[in-house]
């Protein structure tokens, strides 16, 4: 909303200076966006000196300048005029400028060879006289500081920009924010002056308004002007009408939008003459079509409100008129519409048309049903002012009475919500000013709210009323209140805490993505899951939500290979969707690892990731989020985006349906089909909702501590075993041929090839053997390690390695 | 006598030139070995007179203290310079590079997060979560927003389906009423998390984070809302003072509702929170709305509280200087690793929110 302090003073008394002003309309919840000149075309000529003028290399007549305008640099400006000379003060015009006497917009152009960027202007050039001789000789006294500077002065009012939230339609127009600036002090509402119009004779269009089920209009008042004289507005209104950013078209044009501007009232004015016969206010049938005055053709749905005469639509009642209808300078005879349209109703249609207007604006957010006559009144006695004509009687016709808004108000509740007390005399007063009929009974306020006010339905709108008027620097600052309800974090929410920095303590950099992907990336890591497509996504490789945490992490990864990258580690923590319904995520951290280890070191040798570098990212990361290493078991089913013979899953239990975490090398298709330029990809992902939650805190699950102080003995052995056989498998049946004895047993050597037969491997492990209880002798020690033989063999099928 | 004296003289001369070590121990076997020069002359003694033999055995036990006491300071002295000169050849050069370092980082939004997070726990909020598509009905409905609200317009929203019936939420307001509708008053929650908009330019992004904030009890009124956000945003930005302007404004679901500016300058090109004379716009905020707090069952006439809701993202770039919201989610390797943090960087209230 925009508009002129001026503007304002037409309805506020007020000695606050402009400053004053906008922070009042701050205070009160009318933010100012801004206050600043409306910028002019004229801005850009500036004042500039010709540093040097030397003849065109190609042309004896033309100049060739180069001209000083407040920048670092010169520029080179063409100029034919006799009198451009060094020294010379002058005024600039710069390309993109449009020169006031031919409208020409200037471009960068060469001349004759030469480029000139921008002109320098004669006084008829910039209409200041008809001297067109050449260019414009600036007194040195006078302009020799100024160089760089606007040649014009901006003499356009400072405009106050606000932004009105949608629950104010009052405030969309003028005299309403003074209303609001007189309630809160800064001045006294003017009280519009008594009309003195003259009507002659009646209203005879015949309006009616059809009672419909869906009719979206329940006031329309009219009145008829005839014999005016349609013309250019007077400065003051176009004024007005420039300084609220708009295009004066016509008085009567101009007219209607200054009262809807300053009155919050909107209007339509019809060229009567083109009416056929009657107005009628009815709801559209499917298919009606009519030409709107933003020159495009609308095709209407059924029930869209429509002002029509016999012949059809005239227009979309409190949206837009139609072009049939509209006024034009030649324009004799008007019929002025001043109407109340339900915003319902004006929402749905505009939605439907997707039509903007400021008429639409204001309907859809309540305009004061009992504000017609004062529009009809206030721009009627304009156009007779302007353009002359005879007024009509006012004519309204009304399907619906305005029935008033009654709210009983305990002024407790104020202080309640608010946490400080103002006296009921102050708060009266405030209510009065701002336009509520107040009376008393016994504690509790009457209150008629005013009839500009749909927004006001309740006590507590009062309260807010009365706190904003007042100001929220009444307001106290208490002290916190520290009582808590319950811990800060949860389990998951804990665990969503330790795994992240775990992760990132890995060298994994952390990295928020979109939760929307590419579809056809997307595509690759599904699996069984519904695609979800977003109906208006945002772009088209944007489309879906992502089903899995890699399409985005694996495409930003190819961003960093591409930006030359080699050895990259990401990981996000963030939602992957399985359904379209709320709730159908889960949470899940997701992390890739490209290209080597240890690259260019001295002395370490370089080596590409592989599986076993994101397994022990991943374990590490799980036991140090509080999961047991020994209630974990590795599988190796895994999903499809997986290469299937180079990854695992992570499993608390052996029939569960849902890994943990997966890690391995991605499948090379996906490296191959997203074109991946690396030297090994490997990745991971931990699924927080599928970890059982601990039941234990940790101050309860800590078991007694014991140790042995007994001699431990450590035995290696090497079976010859299938090659498919997991090491896993291996290393539980070691351990359970004697729980209490064995303390760990470590795979140190894993060999294939040469004396292994075909089909076979070599596993060689290190069993370490303590007791609690005693030191264990040579026999003891042997018994042992013929039971862990004969167990492998018997249950494995392995041989142990003579 | 005067035999011995001279055997000593020269092994000591001897001992005194020698440097390896096998040739002092061949010494040391010549004179004290078996039949060492000096253990002869110790068998010698036998045979001799009393007279003699005490002073022969004083000058022969001197003897053999002088030149055992040269042999050992020799035999240390050697080796004391065979293990310099050991060291000396080890020697490395320790400015070489180590073993590569792992550098993870935590990204900014989530470490704003656990700073957030960290503040609002010490006065006692817990943390609520909900999910990122919703219903029409929570991200809208519920919280006083039905369909024909202009507010809906301030929305540019995603959809998940034709009848707008399932949505990406369009603000963390959705959780107070999921939080509502499964418990009972009193609430005391706040609810960070992602938010979608369908707008997108400099300064914005179709995806950003949101923290919400709910705190409903019998008798929260203004003035606690004004006293927990003052604390927060003290507490966030670390600094002791900190100018804030409440001033009105509309919000469907609060009543009366707020937005909160602070005050910042322009110093030297920087960004500096907290004074100078210009006003930042950082969060939203007001009273629940008796309407919302109906269509949670909630009692309006026995409860009532604040909400809030503030932009992580912004806050973050204001507080470590972050210029361009979009480069938070363009996973730039340079970026990340700028603008990350350590992941033992906790932030906590009794190790300090930041370094």
């Amino acid at each position: 909303m925009k508009f002129t302090v001026d503007w304002l003073k037409n309805h506020l008394d007020t000695k606050f200076n402009n400053n004053q002003i906008i922070d009042k309309l701050t205070n009160i919840g009318l933010e100012v966006e801004s206050f600043e000149s409306s910028t002019s075309e004229l801005d850009k000529f500036i004042v500039a000196k010709i540093i040097n003028a030397k003849t065109h290399p190609n042309a004896d007549r033309l100049k060739l300048c180069d001209v000083d305008i407040g920048s670092d640099k010169t520029i080179e400006v063409v100029c034919g005029a006799p009198n451009a000379k060094n020294g010379l003060l002058t005024v600039y015009a710069p390309p993109g400028s449009i020169i006031p006497k031919n409208q020409m917009k200037l471009s960068v152009s060469k001349i004759r060879g030469v480029t000139s960027y921008g002109m320098l202007c004669s006084e008829s050039e910039l209409l200041l006289s008809n001297e067109s001789d050449g260019i414009i000789e600036l007194k040195n006294n006078k302009y020799a500081n100024k160089i760089g500077e606007k040649y014009f002065k901006n003499t356009s009012e400072k405009v106050i920009d606000l932004s009105i939230t949608p629950n104010r339609p009052d405030c969309l127009g003028v005299r309403g924010i003074a209303r609001d600036l007189s309630a809160a002090g800064a001045g006294k509402l003017k009280i519009n002056k008594k009309s003195n119009l003259k009507y002659n004779g009646n209203q005879n269009i015949n309006v009616t308004i059809k009672k419909e089920k869906a009719q979206g209009c329940t006031i329309f008042g009219s009145c008829l002007i005839k014999g005016v004289t349609n013309k250019e507005s007077p400065k003051w209104l176009k004024d007005k009408i420039l300084s609220l950013g708009q295009k004066p078209i016509s008085a009567i044009v101009d007219i209607t939008n200054y009262v809807m501007f300053d009155l919050n009232r909107p209007l339509h004015a019809y060229d009567s003459d083109k009416i056929d016969n009657e107005i009628i206010v009815r709801s559209s049938s499917k298919g009606e079509s009519f030409e709107a005055l933003d020159n495009k053709k609308y095709i209407l749905e059924n029930d869209m409100c429509v002002i029509s005469d016999r012949s059809g639509v005239l227009g979309l009642g409190g949206i837009i008129g139609g072009t049939r209808s509209g006024t034009e300078y030649s324009t004799k005879n008007i019929l002025l519409e001043s109407a109340y349209f339900l915003p319902r109703s004006i929402r749905k249609t505009s939605k439907q048309l997707n039509i903007d207007t400021d008429a639409k604006f204001r309907f859809e957010r309540g305009i004061d049903p009992l504000s017609i006559e004062e529009g009809l009144i206030k721009a009627s006695e304009l156009i007779k002012q302007i353009c002359g004509g005879e007024i009509s009687n006012l004519d309204v016709k009304k399907i619906e009475n305005y029935k008033k808004t009654i709210i009983n108000f305990d002024p407790f509740l104020f202080e309640k919500t608010t946490g400080f007390n103002v006296e009921n005399k102050e708060l009266i007063k405030i209510l009065e000013k701002l336009g509520f009929n107040v009376s008393k009974n016994k504690k509790i306020l009457k209150l008629v709210i005013p009839s500009w006010r749909p927004d006001i339905t309740q006590p507590i709108d009062i309260v807010e009323e009365i706190v904003r008027i007042k100001g929220y620097e009444y307001i106290n600052t208490s002290e916190p209140i520290k009582t808590r309800l319950k811990p800060t974090l949860n389990y998951y929410q804990k665990l969503f805490h330790f795994l992240q920095r775990s992760v990132a303590s890995k060298g994994y950099l952390e990295t928020v993505t979109w939760s929307f992907t590419d579809s056809k990336i997307n595509q690759l890591f599904r699996e069984n899951d519904e695609e979800i497509p977003i109906i208006n996504p945002i772009s088209s490789d944007l489309n879906v939500l992502r089903n899995s945490i890699f399409p985005n992490l694996i495409f930003y990864l190819k961003k960093n290979l591409d930006r030359g990258f080699k050895d990259i580690s990401l990981f996000e923590i963030g939602p992957a969707f399985k359904g379209k319904n709320p709730g159908d995520q889960l949470t899940v951290i997701g992390a890739v690892r490209a290209g080597k280890v240890s690259r260019l070191s001295w002395n370490d040798k370089e080596r590409i990731v592989d599986t076993f570098d994101v397994k022990k990212d991943v374990i590490q990361s799980l036991c140090e989020a509080g999961i047991n290493k020994d209630d974990i078991i590795i599988d190796d089913r895994t999903p499809s985006y997986y290469h299937p013979g180079k990854s695992g899953g992570v499993y608390q239990n052996k029939n569960e349906k849902n890994a943990i975490a997966y890690f391995g090398e991605i499948h090379p298709n996906i490296i191959k089909k997203l074109d991946i330029k690396t030297e090994g990809l490997v990745i991971f992902e931990i699924c927080l909702d599928y970890i059982r939650a601990s039941k234990q805190k940790i101050k309860d699950s800590k078991s007694e501590y014991k140790f042995s102080d007994f001699q431990k003995s450590e035995r290696d052995f090497a079976f010859i075993i299938n090659k498919n056989f997991k090491s896993q498998e291996l290393v539980n049946i070691i351990k359970s041929v004697d729980n209490k004895l064995i303390k760990s047993v470590r795979v140190f050597d894993v060999f294939e090839g040469e004396n292994i037969p075909e089909g076979k491997k070599s596993i060689a492990v290190n069993v370490t053997i303590q007791s609690e209880e005693k030191t264990l002798n040579e026999n003891d020690l042997d018994n042992i390690n013929k039971l862990i033989i004969s167990s492998v063999e018997s249950k494995s099928g392995a041989k142990i390695r003579s | 006598m005067s035999d011995i004296k001279k055997i000593k003289d020269d092994y000591i001369d001897k001992l005194n030139t020698e440097n390896n070590i096998e040739k002092v121990n061949n010494i040391k076997s010549e004179l004290f070995g078996k039949n060492g020069i000096i253990s002869n002359e110790f068998k010698k003694l036998g045979s001799i007179s009393v007279e003699e033999r005490k002073k022969l055995a004083s000058d022969l036990n001197n003897i053999k203290d002088e030149l055992q006491n040269k042999i050992s300071t020799k035999i240390q002295e050697i080796e004391t310079k065979e293990i310099n000169l050991k060291l000396e050849k080890e020697k490395i050069d320790v400015t070489l590079p180590e073993r590569n370092i792992e550098t993870g980082k935590i990204h900014p939004v989530s470490q704003v997060i656990d700073e957030i997070s960290s503040i609002f726990s010490e006065i006692g909020f817990s943390v609520e979560e909900g999910p990122d598509v919703e219903n029409e009905y929570n991200n809208f409905t519920a919280l006083n927003t039905p369909d024909n609200h202009p507010a809906r317009d301030m929305h540019d929203t995603f959809y998940l389906d034709n009848n707008k019936e399932l949505l990406l939420r369009t603000h963390t307001s959705p959780v107070q009423v999921r939080t509502m509708l499964k418990g009972k008053p009193p609430f005391k929650i706040i609810a960070p998390g992602r938010t979608y908009r369908s707008d997108s330019d400099q300064t914005h992004a179709p995806m950003f984070h949101q923290v919400e904030g709910l705190h409903i009890d019998k008798n929260i009124n203004m003035g606690h809302l004004k006293g927990c956000l003052n604390y927060f945003i003290k507490e966030f930005f670390e600094v002791d003072k900190i100018k804030m302007r409440f001033r009105p404004s509309h919000f469907p679901f609060t009543e009366p509702s707020a937005e909160v500016d602070i005050g910042y300058e322009i110093k030297n090109g920087k960004i500096v929170i907290g004074e100078g004379n210009k006003w930042l716009e950082i969060l939203g905020c007001g009273m629940v709305h008796p309407n919302v707090l109906k269509n949670v069952n909630v009692n309006p006439s026995k409860y009532q509280g604040y909400a809030f809701g503030i932009g992580i993202d912004r806050l973050g770039m204001l507080k470590y200087g972050i210029n361009d919201l979009r480069a938070f989610f363009e996973t730039d390797y340079r970026w990340l690793s700028h603008f990350g943090f350590d992941p033992l960087d906790v932030p906590s209230n009794y190790r300090g929110l930041s370094r």
